[in-house]
């Protein structure tokens, strides 16, 4: 089977293409939208943000060189409009302490189950986590970034990166530890 | 005790994520293999990070997806723009991507049939052509013809492979393993992204090349498909 690359829509999505942007909005909504959903905390919000990205992803085409792949450029645009979109309603100062506090008010069944199950318990761990540590985490685990590309979606030096995915999954074990889950590790 | 036991926070520690996504390059993620097959700590520690991998993609799948709002909202948007028209270039590069990514498979499979019979018809009458001078050169000068950097039996004795690279694989990863395998490209790239490579410079048994074959299919990161040929 042949698809058409990413940057060849770009390229069409350039000259005015409306078909072209519908095969790239197929292809990469849904992510964009996971990622956008997972900093924002909103579902509306994050439909929002995802017609904005596709929008100006169609009115920037044609400055769009090809450094990076086109979902590591989709996904920048997303993080900066999801961040603007936080401060707007005043949520970037949050921390760790009020986000895990969220997840602790939340009555998911899955919370009752949590000790019991480990798996459960890791995913609300890590809901549980700070926005810049989850977004670490989900950029490197789920949309399959490499060092240089969250660098670039982050904006921060590659060994930051490192270190910052380290310290949140360090935040990760000790979450799991409050809940009565040791790893081991650190 | 090891490396990683002495050092809380190792390079290749800090690397574990990025390997378990499969999203490291060759040479780091060869590092990251050995320490973990010397480890057993650390290979434990990896266990962890492939849990909250697989957890993670759980978490992210159970999302859900936008409702059509979020594309009606866009293409309203986009209809409410001003028509453009597609610029005017001369970045041929572009061009015959464009071309060529607008071509159907069957259309692109039967040019390259055709392309491929005519270079087999062309390479017959150079041979062809070749062979009959040297034939005549032999008769005159009494020696054979040979080239100043290629002996003449080059790539008759030789055992060879059929190797297709993974598209992810960079110039740096490809150059380390062809060193490190001995092996030396002999020709491509050929119809299907395939290169010739000399895997070593004597006849091998079949069963030695196959050994091999299977050795160098083993290297997932920067081997896409492999083969012995003659």
């Amino acid at each position: 089977m042949q698809t058409t690359s990413d940057e060849v829509l770009i390229g069409r999505i350039a000259g005015g293409d409306r078909l072209a942007m519908q095969v790239l909005f197929a292809r990469h909504h849904v992510k964009v939208y996971r990622f956008a959903l997972r900093l924002v905390r909103n579902e509306s919000a994050a439909e929002d943000l995802i017609s904005e990205v596709f929008f100006d992803v169609w009115r920037q085409a044609g400055k769009f060189e090809g450094r990076s792949a086109v979902s590591t450029w989709l996904l920048s645009i997303a993080r900066f409009k999801a961040l603007s979109a936080l401060r707007k309603r005043g949520e970037a100062e949050l921390d760790d302490e009020t986000a895990s506090a969220i997840e602790d008010q939340s009555d998911d069944p899955e919370v009752t189950l949590a000790k019991k199950d480990k798996g459960a318990a890791l995913r609300q761990c890590l809901s549980g986590l700070s926005a810049e540590h989850r977004e670490i985490i989900d950029l490197v685990y789920y949309h399959e970034k490499s060092v240089a590309e969250v660098a670039s979606i982050v904006g921060i030096p590659e060994a930051t990166v490192k270190t910052r995915m380290f310290y949140a999954r360090k935040k990760l074990s000790e979450l799991l530890k409050e809940r009565g889950i040791d790893r081991g590790w650190p | 005790m090891n490396a990683v036991n002495e050092t809380p926070v190792s390079d290749i520690e800090l690397l574990l994520p990025w390997h378990a996504a499969g999203t490291l390059g060759y040479r780091d993620s060869q590092r990251v293999e050995t320490a973990l097959a010397n480890d057993p700590e650390l290979a434990r520690r990896f266990e962890l990070v492939r849990d909250e991998l697989n957890e993670d993609i759980h978490l992210n799948e159970t999302l859900g997806a936008p409702s059509a709002r979020a594309m009606e909202a866009l293409f309203a948007k986009i209809d409410a723009e001003p028509v453009r028209t597609p610029p005017m270039t001369f970045n041929v590069g572009a061009r015959l991507r464009d071309f060529f990514a607008g071509l159907s498979p069957r259309t692109l499979a039967w040019s390259a049939s055709a392309a491929a019979v005519a270079i087999l018809l062309q390479a017959g009458l150079i041979a062809g052509i070749m062979i009959k001078e040297n034939g005549a050169g032999a008769t005159a000068g009494g020696g054979d013809y040979q080239t100043a950097s290629v002996p003449s039996g080059f790539g008759g004795d030789g055992s060879y492979a059929l190797i297709r690279f993974q598209p992810q694989a960079n110039a740096g990863d490809i150059a380390k393993f062809l060193e490190t395998n001995n092996l030396s490209v002999t020709g491509g790239p050929i119809t299907g992204a395939l290169f010739r490579v000399q895997v070593a410079p004597t006849k091998l048994p079949t069963a030695d090349l196959a050994n091999i074959v299977k050795k160098l299919q083993s290297d997932k990161m920067i081997v896409g498909f492999v083969a012995a040929t003659q």
